[in-house]
């Protein structure tokens, strides 16, 4: 293997260094509109008249569309992820007579330059008639609250649940049962690029082209033809540089709707751009569940059985995946161990605030840090070391493919393996014997564990809302380039690099002879896109897949002409070399030549040299690892922080290790920000408190610790190349070792759980408090 | 209202006559073309937009392009000189110091501008250097071995050009 396995610099990069790319944003059509929306100010009022008049006076505004029009014309925000018998409210692009969340779309404006239109925007006046909001999920579904849809009896969405075995013999014959509820706060995606929309109609045949910032071009594709009544072979998607997602464009929103239906209607180009402001109130957001948890087990450390309780806030409304995202978090809440019994029961609340969905890990976040945090919690009480009572209770290697009490069937894993070496690495004994000594200096050290496992490269399509596979078509031109189109849609992992590494090694080529596209509906076959930790095992096994046909295709040319058995070829040094011990060989580029003049090809061989693949994986992967944080916690101040961050983490057979390495970075830092910093705060109006980067706290670069990373390799037995995934692993591990140090840390006095984010002033006032009392 | 401005970007004049409001980053983009400038939050926080404005790093969104009359900025197209990538560019390249990229060229700009005042900066000196510049995609572990890495790059090339 010449580039797989190895750390080779991205192909994407030179562009992105120097500017010269092009994001949504920096697409400019001549006649281009600008759109501007206007929002509600208000999280529950009906709407008594909207007044557009003096924005149509404005000098320069084009268009001024509203809820009744658009409710007409255009088809609702579409939804994919659906439980039986779940309240399905009708969410149209704009509100009509009422409006539920602050931020929602009201009123479009099209101004023929951007500051016009924002002005236009600010002149639509709505008369407003304020109903009772309600925030938390808690409140929302308790008798007499105020009703959000009121065409149901009440805020409930939907239930769900299973039992696995039977928890309540379980937790009878327990030694001990501890119990704990955990918050797992709402968050904002917040990808450095918000989201933005061009879209313009195109003859001869009046193709719409919308270009959006998305993760799925061709999901988008079909809906927004469903969405604005046009044939889905007159629509095309683009998904040009995409300046970030974490799961958050993994959706259709209204303003992709009303910027494609504007196009139409006004025959023009149509832009919007959203702002950081409606960026942190109007996409979606992550987590927010509660979870009631309860663990039985024997004085051993044994556990015996677990109860989970989650009431999941979804926000006013159902974006393309909200319902499904805390149900992940069921199949996943047992974790790394084996939980004989287990009982899952999630109840769903609307609220008057934005939607959540996917955001990076998407319920599995949740799961882990449940399941991570009680395990600490018991460990506690039994006076246990964390690590030991997790090695405790891990399914060993053999036992693989390990059907869990979640319902899942774990691939492949050594757990054991990982945290010997995440606590060999962190010198966990000395830190141990470091954590005395400073206690007895009245100083607070914490070591946090978290031994995660989490669900990736989504996913088997009965498991999936929209398909669970991926496609690639692999061509070799004549000259002997070859292109890679994909179905995945990168937005900064690199996959055009990885990709071209894999296709190269195949074929025995260069890497710059591998050109990897994506994102462009209208180039591709159909395909899904990238989320769920997916693009590598999924994307890159349909494409993996093709050039093996391709492959094959390439050695009976060869045998053909060389009259050598075409099983018995290698690709080397762009050569399909015959391993027969005849020392024939024929160059690379020969045989695809001969493949397009097509005058020698064995019988029953059609022209040409190019495949396509769709791949769907018989069950998700699962990536796993241990992450080991310390913490030390100033006295005086409260102020968390992270002295020694070590990740040991296992995503299968590794293509690019400065890739993998780059996730885990990223992601075991939005775990961290999670614990320590972020939260989206709403008041008990529904007003967002937290509506710009003031007050959204986002790390910095000096909040950070220098990471330790390793690895160890499991591969999976799902995909060819044994593969797992890693984009979100480091978000759904860092979270609760972040927290389980901070607990730790405090320990002395009492603590057994401490809400997220663990700020300062929370600290602060547990230090001070406790030794108060 | 309008009002005529010249300013100098990458070496080249633009004059344009702008409505008092426009803000800097907009002129940079829609009046020069040069899309390289990104904009992230429009409140001056995360550092996307960062540019060189008579040498010193600044948020173009929170600047009008009025306040720029007569001054000469430098963007991230400016950076390559001769088809060859900055040392900065080039190492955010070679130690995997970006992923989405929409951060980088604010990032970039805003670490010339330390290197510029200290040409071997320590880890925490970067880190602290780079506050201003938010990013979301690599933890920023390899955007500080990037700028070290650069850093290391322009004192060799002023060794080897004698300065």
């Amino acid at each position: 293997m010449k580039y797989v396995g190895q750390a080779i610099k991205r192909k994407e990069d030179p562009r992105l260094v120097s500017g010269s790319s092009s994001y949504v944003d920096d697409i400019a059509l001549p006649g281009m509109l600008h759109m501007a929306v206007t929002r509600s100010i208000h999280a529950h009022a009906g709407i008594k008249h909207v007044d557009i008049s003096k924005a149509l006076r404005l000098p320069g505004v084009h268009t001024v569309v509203t809820g009744h029009e658009i409710a007409n014309k255009c088809g609702p925000i579409p939804v994919a992820g659906e439980i039986p018998k779940m309240k399905k409210p009708v969410m149209h692009l704009l509100a009509t007579t009422k409006v539920i969340y602050v931020g929602q779309a009201v009123a479009a404006v099209l101004a023929t330059d951007k500051y016009i239109a924002r002005d236009a925007a600010d002149l639509i006046e709505i008369d407003y008639e304020p109903l009772p909001a309600v925030t938390n999920p808690e409140k929302a579904l308790q008798p007499g609250s105020p009703i959000i849809h009121e065409e149901f009896s009440d805020n409930q969405a939907y239930t769900f649940g299973f039992e696995t075995g039977n928890t309540d013999e379980a937790f009878r014959n327990a030694d001990v049962v501890v119990k704990e509820r955990f918050v797992n706060q709402r968050l904002a995606p917040v990808s450095m690029e918000a989201r933005g929309t061009v879209a313009t109609t195109q003859m001869p045949d009046n193709e719409l082209v919308v270009w959006s910032s998305t993760q799925i071009p061709h999901l988008l594709k079909t809906q927004l033809a469903v969405m604005v009544g046009i044939p889905e072979n007159r629509a095309r998607v683009i998904a040009p540089e995409v300046g970030g997602a974490f799961g958050s464009k993994l959706n259709v929103y209204a303003e992709e709707g009303l910027v494609a239906y504007l196009a139409l209607k006004t025959g023009k180009p149509v832009k919007w751009i959203e702002s950081r402001r409606e960026n942190i109130a109007c996409t979606i957001h992550g987590r927010d569940q509660i979870n009631y948890v309860e663990l039985a087990l024997k004085k051993d450390g044994t556990v015996v059985g677990m109860r989970a309780k989650v009431i999941a806030d979804i926000g006013a409304y159902y974006q393309l995946l909200t319902a499904i995202i805390p149900q992940l978090t069921g199949l996943l809440a047992p974790g790394a161990y084996k939980v004989p019994a287990f009982k899952f029961d999630l109840i769903s609340a609307f609220t008057n605030k934005m939607a959540t969905d996917a955001y990076r890990g998407a319920g599995r976040p949740e799961a882990t840090y449940l399941i991570e945090r009680i395990m600490d919690v018991a460990a506690q009480k039994l006076n246990m070391d964390p690590a030991e009572i997790r090695r405790k209770n891990f399914p060993q290697p053999s036992e693989f493919p390990f059907q869990t009490s979640g319902g899942v069937v774990y691939d492949s894993a050594n757990y054991e393996k990982a945290l010997d070496k995440a606590l060999q690495i962190s010198d966990y004994a000395g830190l141990r014997r470091k954590q005395a000594e400073l206690r007895k200096q009245g100083k607070y050290m914490g070591i946090g564990l978290s031994s995660y496992v989490e669900i990736c490269a989504m996913g088997p399509s009965v498991a999936m809302p929209a398909g669970g596979w991926e496609s690639s078509t692999v061509r070799i031109d004549p000259t002997g380039q070859v292109t890679v189109l994909t179905g995945a849609s990168p937005h900064g992992q690199g996959q055009e690099t990885s990709f071209a590494q894999i296709v190269a090694d195949e074929l025995g080529i260069g890497m710059d002879d591998v050109f990897v596209q994506h994102g462009d509906t209208s180039r591709l076959p159909y395909g899904i896109g990238t989320f769920g930790s997916r693009a590598t095992a999924v994307g890159g096994t349909a494409m993996f897949n093709a050039v093996q046909d391709l492959k094959k295709k390439m050695a009976k040319i060869a045998g053909h002409i060389l009259q050598v058995d075409p099983e018995k070829f290698g690709f080397e040094d762009h050569k399909l070399i015959a391993k027969d011990g005849s020392g024939k060989s024929m160059n690379y580029g020969d045989v695809v030549t001969q493949a397009y003049i097509a005058r020698q090809l064995p019988p029953g061989t059609e022209p040409g040299m190019e495949a396509t693949r769709f791949f769907e994986p018989s069950n998700f992967t699962f990536p796993f690892g241990t992450h080991v944080c310390v913490i030390e916690v100033d006295e005086e101040t409260g102020e968390p922080k992270i002295t020694k961050y070590v990740a040991v983490d296992d995503c299968g057979n590794v293509i690019n290790p400065l890739l993998v390495e780059g996730q885990v970075h990223g992601g075991i830092v939005q775990g961290v920000a999670q614990a320590l910093y972020e939260e989206v705060v709403y008041d008990e109006n529904g007003q967002l408190l937290t509506g710009s980067l003031m007050d959204y706290a986002l790390p910095r670069a000096h909040d950070l610790p220098n990471l330790e990373l390793d690895r160890t390799v499991t591969p999976s037995p799902v995909n060819p190349m044994g593969v797992k995934g890693v984009g979100e692993a480091g978000t759904i591990g860092s979270t609760p070792a972040v927290v389980n140090a901070v607990v730790d840390a405090l320990s002395p006095f009492g603590v057994t759980h401490v809400d997220m984010p663990v700020r300062p002033e929370k600290l602060w006032n547990i230090i001070k408090g406790r030794k108060a009392s | 209202m309008t009002k005529h401005v010249k300013i100098t970007i990458n070496g080249k004049l633009y004059e344009s006559d702008v409505e008092p409001r426009l803000l800097l980053t907009h002129f940079i983009r829609e009046v020069a073309g040069l899309t390289g400038t990104h904009i992230g939050c429009e409140t001056s926080i995360c550092g996307a937009c960062t540019v060189l404005t008579n040498g010193l790093a600044v948020k173009s969104c929170t600047m009008f392009a009025v306040q720029a009359d007569g001054a000469d900025v430098v963007t991230i197209e400016g950076m390559a000189k001769d088809g060859n990538l900055h040392p900065l560019q080039q190492s955010f390249w070679e130690e995997h110091g970006l992923q989405c990229g929409y951060c980088t060229p604010g990032m970039i700009m805003c670490a010339h501008q330390l290197l510029a005042r200290n040409a071997s900066p320590n880890e925490s000196e970067i880190r602290t250097a780079l506050d201003g510049n938010l990013c979301r995609c690599t933890g920023y572990q390899n955007i500080v071995k990037a700028v070290q890495s650069a850093a290391g790059k322009v004192r060799r090339s002023r060794v080897a050009a004698g300065d």
